[in-house]
């Protein structure tokens, strides 16, 4: 069904089940108790985390996934996306569309040049360009470029701005045809309060065609070749194929997902700085992608999700919260814990993830995504039924340990 | 005139002379054995020949077009496919898709961007790849890793993946090299087998006496860069300069 197997569908339609319903899925919890406060995640500003930094895993992962060309620049196209956005607001007007379809080209573009530089070179000197490349825009970004970057203050709309083509009466945030970003509906009952906001539905809806046409690319022609380039480049040359404009194309395609989640970031709060293109932010992409499992179709919304729950949620439990979590054990064991646990929770999140990010590497290479068949195929065996699962498990671990 | 015809090629790795002056002329649906003792060139011949070196001064022509200063996939374009001594393959894909992407390659050329349509839309070329399975006998294990195969298989699949391009010439570095005896002569079989059924113009590097006297219709033997003498394969068991140059050490 949509040109997909069976078996690719019913993926596709898990991620839709959970895009579409996340904001029920992640409030499992009445919104006054204590568990509520600290681990509901389904509130819109997190949500639309969730679905923007899933685009632009999910295109990373076309690149680095498929090719094994590791780009650690990838949070250069993310921010130039913002930035082409939040002058789409400034000139034109608070309309979401021509911002988005305009951060998607600038960050083609972008890509291209790029792309083109540092694909002449393989491994660890392709990384290192790409890593240039961004430092660069980072640090241009706060110096000479400061026309069109505002600095250090950041991108935002002012009311001097022109905005030749804002209406009369038109919200002065972003909207889509006058239908608000920031808009949403809430539905309560028995101290569960669930909100479904447009902006998320957006990123949402956005997630699903940016996943969708992953998809595509992975089962196509071009994908094939993408992973012989990724499994013998020498082969693949002596069959008379030529790697370079391949590369290119999944070079671009990544750097067009990183501008579309650039220009839905600005798109939900319209103001950008460039801090966005800061090596660490690329870093965090790689560390999502390797986490949920490269080259797995799932694995970049994995991972991203479980790296953006870490440090919005995780990063909220304090000593209280514990306290009153183990309330219910004895004095001394109940601070015995808490203490134990202390240094994972709160600031110490990063902790936990460098922790999981360590067994996932070391046990786990094929990310989240071998685990969860790892354990699938356990089910599995015991009724009997190996083949397809195995085969797959076995052709979704990477060769070589992800570096 | 040769299909690939090889004048005056010099190449020099600063001091060392590793080509000297090597003509060479291939007569199409021939086998022809390129043989010599370690150093004599041999590697650094075929590194010519695909594009991946550029010698110094000569030619080469194949079928009347030059193949210097092309790149590897554009000689492999022309029509040249090549065999390695380990076997090249995809290692981390199917077998079956191995054989995919040559033919992908074959109908579309060096490059195509076909993006959307899933790979299993392509009838056709899932057809002929099955074919060419099927007649390495391999069509059974379409859907394995092609890094779990033999070494043997490994090198049949390779074999399968150039042959499905329908190449004019077909270079062979050394493949029976590291193989058991059964795979040798299962190799030699193969290689037989192809000649005859297709009638593919092979140049082979060998170091294997019994792979190049069961197969070769021509051979050729280089020491220092330079080709000795050229002959059939009766010609050379006889011709005393190769004995003393290379033979010397072996019963033949």
């Amino acid at each position: 069904m949509l040109g997909l197997t069976k078996k690719d569908f019913s993926l596709f339609i898990l991620v839709v089940a959970l895009t579409l319903l996340a904001p029920i899925i992640l409030n499992p919890f009445p919104v006054n108790s204590s568990l509520g406060q600290t681990f509901n995640a389904g509130y819109p500003a997190l949500l639309q985390r969730f679905a923007i930094f899933g685009i632009l895993v999910v295109g990373f992962n076309i690149l680095f996934g498929l090719t094994g060309y590791l780009s650690f620049g990838h949070a250069a196209f993310l921010g130039v996306g913002s930035y082409a956005a939040v002058w789409m607001f400034k000139l034109l007007s608070f309309n979401i569309i021509p911002a988005i379809v305009l951060s998607v080209v600038v960050a083609g573009l972008f890509s291209v040049v790029i792309g083109y530089v540092s694909l002449r070179r393989s491994g660890i000197y392709f990384s290192i360009l790409t890593l240039a490349f961004a430092q660069m825009s980072y640090a241009l970004a706060y110096s000479v470029l400061t026309p069109l970057t505002n600095g250090e203050t950041g991108l935002q709309v002012y009311p001097s701005d022109p905005q030749v083509l804002a209406s009369v009466g038109a919200p002065s945030a972003p909207h889509i045809f006058g239908l608000p970003m920031a808009q949403s509906a809430t539905w309560s009952g028995g101290g569960w309060v669930f909100t479904f906001e447009v902006g998320y539905y957006l990123c949402a809806l956005m997630l699903i065609l940016a996943f969708y046409l992953s998809i595509r690319i992975f089962r196509s022609p071009f994908g094939m070749m993408l992973r012989a380039i990724k499994s013998n480049q020498t082969r693949m040359n002596y069959t008379g194929l030529n790697a370079k404009p391949y590369m290119l194309r999944a070079f671009i395609i990544s750097g067009m997902y990183a501008g579309l989640a650039g220009g839905l970031l600005a798109a939900m709060d319209p103001l950008t700085g460039a801090e966005r293109m800061y090596w660490t932010a690329s870093g965090e992409i790689v560390v999502m992608a390797i986490l949920g499992g490269v080259g797995t179709l799932i694995g970049p919304v994995v991972g991203s999700g479980v790296i953006k729950y870490l440090e919005n949620i995780v990063s909220k439990i304090n000593d209280n919260v514990l306290h009153s979590a183990l309330r219910a054990l004895p004095d001394g064991l109940e601070n015995f814990l808490v203490n134990i646990i202390h240094p994972f929770v709160g600031e110490g999140w990063h902790l936990t993830l460098g922790l999981l990010f360590m067994v996932v590497v070391i046990f786990l290479p094929g990310g989240l995504v071998q685990g969860g068949q790892k354990l699938g195929a356990m089910f599995n065996r015991q009724s009997g039924n190996t083949t397809a699962a195995e085969r797959d498990a076995a052709r979704q671990t990477p060769s070589k340990p992800a570096e | 005139m040769g299909i690939l015809e090889v004048k005056g090629i010099n190449k020099r790795f600063g001091g060392l002379q590793a080509l000297g002056d090597v003509n060479l002329s291939i007569v199409e649906n021939t086998v022809h054995a390129i043989i010599g003792p370690n150093g004599a060139g041999k590697s650094t011949l075929l590194n010519v020949l695909v594009g991946k070196l550029i010698p110094d001064s000569g030619s080469v022509m194949f079928d009347n077009q030059s193949v210097l200063g092309r790149k590897p996939f554009e000689i492999a374009q022309m029509g040249i496919s090549r065999v390695f001594q380990t076997p090249e393959i995809f290692a981390d894909l199917s077998v079956m898709e191995n054989v995919l992407i040559p033919c992908f390659a074959k109908r579309d050329g060096s490059f195509r961007m076909h993006a959307i349509e899933p790979v299993r839309h392509e009838r056709e070329i899932a057809r002929q790849a099955e074919a060419m399975l099927d007649e390495v006998n391999m069509l059974s294990k379409a859907d394995v890793i092609a890094s779990s195969l033999s070494r043997g298989d490994k090198r049949r699949l390779e074999m399968a993946m150039c042959l499905v391009q329908e190449p004019r010439l077909m270079l062979l570095d050394e493949p029976t090299a590291g193989m058991a005896r059964a795979d040798t002569e299962n190799t030699i079989a193969l290689l037989k087998d192809i000649r005859t059924k297709r009638g593919i113009t092979m140049v082979i590097i060998e170091h294997d006496m019994q792979v190049v006297f069961s197969l070769a219709d021509r051979i050729t033997v280089m020491a220092q860069g330079t080709p000795l003498v050229e002959g059939s394969p009766d010609q050379i068991k006889v011709d005393p300069k190769v004995r003393e140059a290379y033979l010397g050490e072996t019963q033949v």
